[in-house]
């Protein structure tokens, strides 16, 4: 696989206009990928889905060359129609357009900083891999106390022209005091095979509220690896909800620091997986500072042959007093060749703390079945009803309620 | 102060902190082919159990130290220990307690250990384990007649060559991981039970442990068997002297449980801890693991965790036959700067199979507290169901409680169930205590049995009463 990464990486910096200096940047970040190779089980973190198992065994012929210098078109079909919307639309990986048109375009700011080294520490190979292989870097700025009027969806697709490619993409986002973003991932892949590795950045200054929402609903086989760092300062709101249905395998990974006092963290997750499907998030939430919070529900309904895992972590600080962590996972097995892994972890060291986990796994209640097909539903009925009503526990934590609707509907649930 | 007032001051601090003179022979430091074979010459042993030790041994050098865990400790030179030492009257065996070294007999009456009268009394059968032989059993008689066999683990491999060989390594193979074949290797003694067809062992069998000579790694070897219908409650208790090296204990336990039968594994560890600066104490790293081979059987693990300076161990349950059961209960508290790594495993492969997993963590001082466990319920185990709950209490802030559940369900008919809180003990409820006329310490003492209570239930009557109080001793001086 060296020989290859080596070839393909020299073939972008053919094709590209990066500096000297960020060609050796990139170059370090390629020699440590080299040494690492992709993660695998014997890493803890990688135990229970082994990435480079998966990668061998659905890519046998993996490229990381992918030509940027060349512009796409792109598809209006796959566009969000219900819902005012700013847009950033990646089409292979290639930024194609950005369009903040129902925003004040004073208050918001792109930068380009393809430079940029990695300012925290790690040892995920797959944020140096992205770091060697990235095209640009744009870094989006909200401006003090400006909140955005519309959401932002960011559209992610290919084309037919790409195949067996590894896609990188990064973006930075920094949230000034008291402004809020509405961010919505969009997954919208028509195009088979393709390892798609998306790494996130987010700064979160004082009074700052985002709100990360990733729907990955339309069946396809590629394989996605999602990165988000979030470092949350005084008083700052985080809220992140993913919906991960539709690819081959996906992996949500989020480390959230909370750097700042009051500061709080939210994820909600829903697996909803079938045929072959394998998906992981993976949580770290590290409480830093007296008087944090965060809470987590996740929740999978798994069909034939599919498995879902989920590791969340939460560390306390001897100094964070105070805080408050919750963390709930459950899982309803539909058949018997799903599988569910779960590695709920606490590791604290403060004493006044409130913190619990929880996790459940089995099939549906039979006795549920039971009353609902007493009362006239037929047995499909019944089991859809009672899916319908554990998924949409989770979707009723979504703070926005536009885009609550939305996610009802892309779900196709029953209020 | 002189140095005896001194030395008698240092006492205090551990109960248990004395050791016995007796000389001892030791086999020759280090580990190679040569000691192992001294080690099965001394025994007396045949010649297939002295391939047994020299097959783990050769699978040994192949293996790795584990370095997972969350206590790390400085690195163990295997070459620097001894791996065999017996108290000297030992080398013509005793045929009644009158004959025992009247040193060692007092070793154990400072203990409390009822080898003669008072073990009648209590109605306790003692293999007492003295370093690393077994030095007298008693209420022979009464289990012969039942048809039991329980003696020491050197003397079964005599006796009783056949249920040995059938048995031993089925559990924990010779192939497992480096601290369980190194006891393979290189085990010294330990008991063996046997509980024949039918029959409900009629009292509590208990085994002492003890270590004492300096630098001697215990290597300790139990072989539980409980034929079918039968049924055998097992304590084990652990007090260690005083001493400024660490010493190594990587003992393992089998238990083995065929149709309907049941197993009870009750332990209260209380071995040296190490001062209050770190320093000293055993490592207590320790292989656990029964099997429920037959229809309808069960196992239970109880355990009491005070002692050590690190404690690693997770007592399993690996339930094959259809309908097991396997029980877990654990208290584990930690001080000063005490270390624990500890859990359970229930792996899950018979039809309708059952577990539940009570674990209750305390952590004060500067100690770190970690709770790793695994449920693994098979594609073929239909119907299984494990519940589980981990509670920690932490006392200051310069203390962790760590839990790392493993949860894995590849069986669309079976539930599993997890909890786990982390808390104080809060003010209100020491509050109300004191109001109430008890002192600090106390109401800590009564808040925290209150907290232990589901497992210190599960103990037999006995230890009940010595688990209570240690837990009560093992807190002392983290209120303030």
């Amino acid at each position: 696989m060296s020989e290859q990464l080596q070839s393909d990486f020299s073939k972008i910096v053919k094709t590209s206009k990066f500096s000297n200096e960020e060609i050796q940047l990139k170059k370090n970040f390629l020699n440590n990928f080299i040494k690492k190779g992709f993660p695998n089980r014997k890493q803890e973190d990688w135990k229970f889905l082994d990435i480079s198992q998966i990668i061998k065994k659905s890519i046998s012929d993996l490229s990381f060359f992918n030509d940027y210098s060349q512009s796409n078109k792109i598809d209006p079909s796959i566009f969000v129609n219900d819902l005012e919307h700013n847009k950033i639309i990646f089409i292979n990986g290639r930024i194609e357009k950005i369009d903040f048109n129902f925003e004040d375009q004073n208050k918001i700011e792109i930068i380009d900083e393809t430079e940029k080294d990695i300012s925290f520490d790690y040892e995920n190979s797959l944020i140096d891999l992205n770091s060697a292989f990235t095209d640009k870097v744009f870094k989006i700025l909200i401006k003090k106390n400006y909140s955005l009027k519309k959401p932002l969806i960011i559209y992610h697709s290919t084309n037919d022209k790409l195949k067996s490619t590894n896609i990188n993409l990064r973006l930075d986002f920094e949230l000034g005091e008291n402004s809020c973003l509405k961010l919505i991932d969009y997954f919208a892949n028509n195009t088979a095979k393709n390892f798609i590795n998306i790494f996130y950045n987010f700064n979160l200054e004082k009074d700052s509220i985002l709100k990360n929402y990733k729907i990955d609903k339309l069946r396809n086989d590629n394989l996605k690896y999602s990165f988000n760092n979030i470092e949350q300062g005084n008083n700052s709101i985080s809220e992140t909800f993913i919906l991960s249905a539709g690819s081959d395998y996906f992996k949500n990974e989020i480390n959230c620091n909370l750097n700042g006092e009051y500061s709080s963290a939210f994820i909600n997750g829903i697996f909803s997986l079938k045929e072959n499907q394998q998906h992981e998030i993976r949580t770290t939430i590290n409480h830093l500072v007296e008087n944090t919070k965060s809470y987590q529900l996740i929740k999978s309904v798994l069909g034939k042959n599919s498995k879902s895992a989920y590791q969340g972590r939460i560390f306390v600080n001897s100094k964070a007093q105070k805080t408050d962590g919750y963390q709930l996972s459950k899982a309803i097995l539909l058949d018997e060749t799903s599988e569910f892994n779960a590695k709920p972890e606490l590791e604290i060291y403060a004493d006044d703390v409130k913190c619990s986990h929880g996790s459940a796994s089995g099939s549906l209640d039979e006795n549920s079945i039971f009353y609902l097909m007493s009362r006239g539903l037929n047995y499909q009925q019944s089991k859809d009803l009672l899916i319908n009503g554990f998924l949409m526990d989770v979707v009723e934590k979504i703070t926005d309620v536009e885009i609550k609707n939305l996610i009802t509907n892309i779900i196709g649930l029953k209020q | 102060m002189d140095t005896r007032e001194k030395d008698i001051e240092k006492l205090k601090d551990y109960k248990y902190g004395f050791t016995t003179d007796i000389e001892n022979i030791k086999a020759p430091k280090g580990l190679n082919e040569d000691v192992i074979k001294f080690i099965s010459n001394i025994k007396k042993e045949p010649q297939w159990m002295l391939d047994f030790r020299l097959k783990a041994y050769e699978r040994l050098k192949l293996l790795k130290e584990p370095n997972w865990q969350k206590p790390k400790y400085p690195k163990i030179d295997y070459q620097d220990l001894y791996y065999y030492s017996a108290p000297k009257s030992m080398k013509d065996k005793p045929k009644s307690l009158d004959e025992l070294d009247p040193k060692l007999l007092e070793t154990y009456k400072k203990l409390g250990i009822p080898l003669q009268e008072q073990a009648r009394l209590n109605g306790i059968a003692v293999d007492a384990v003295f370093d690393s032989v077994s030095v007298a059993t008693t209420f022979k008689g009464e289990l012969t007649k039942h048809g039991i066999i329980f003696c020491s683990m050197s003397e079964a491999i005599q006796k009783h060559p056949d249920l040995v060989k059938k048995y031993l390594g089925t559990v924990i193979p010779v192939t497992d991981h480096f601290f369980a074949t190194l006891n393979s290797a290189v085990f010294t003694d330990g008991s063996f039970v046997y509980i024949p067809e039918g029959v409900k062992c009629p009292m509590e069998l208990s085994t002492y442990f003890r270590i004492n000579a300096s630098e001697t790694g215990q290597f300790e070897r139990t072989l539980i068997i409980a034929d079918k219908r039968s049924y055998v409650s097992y304590l084990e208790g652990c007090t260690a002297p005083m001493r400024d090296e660490n010493q190594l204990h990587a003992a393992n336990v089998e238990l083995i449980a065929l149709d309907d039968a049941e197993i009870k594994y009750s332990t209260v560890q209380n071995w040296y801890p190490g001062d209050e600066n770190g320093k000293g104490g055993i490592y207590n790293f320790v292989t656990k693991r029964g099997l429920c081979k037959g229809k309808n059987s069960k196992i239970s693990w109880t355990q009491v965790e005070t002692g050590s300076a690190i404690t690693w161990k997770y007592p399993s349950c690996i339930l094959k036959g259809d309908n097991s059961i396997g029980e877990f209960y654990s208290i584990a508290i930690t001080n000063n700067h005490q270390k624990a790594d500890t859990g359970t495993k229930m792996i899950h492969l018979g039809k309708n199979t059952k577990s539940k997993i009570i674990s209750k963590g305390i952590s004060a001082g500067f100690s770190d507290m970690t709770y790793r466990g695994l449920v693994d319920i098979n594609s073929k185990a239909k119907n299984s169901s494990n519940y589980t709950q981990c509670d920690s209490l932490l006392m200051g802030n310069k203390c962790g409680a760590h839990t790392v559940p493993y949860i894995k369900n590849k069986n669309f008919d079976s539930n599993i169930a997890h909890e786990a809180t982390t808390s104080k003990i809060s003010e209100e409820q020491l509050h109300y205590c004191q109001q109430r006329g008890l002192n600090p310490e106390e109401a800590v003492g009564l808040i925290v049995n209150g907290f232990c209570k589901e497992v210190l239930q599960q103990l037999p009557m006995e230890f009940a009463v010595e688990a209570q109080k240690l837990v009560g001793i093992s807190l002392e001086g983290s209120v303030g």
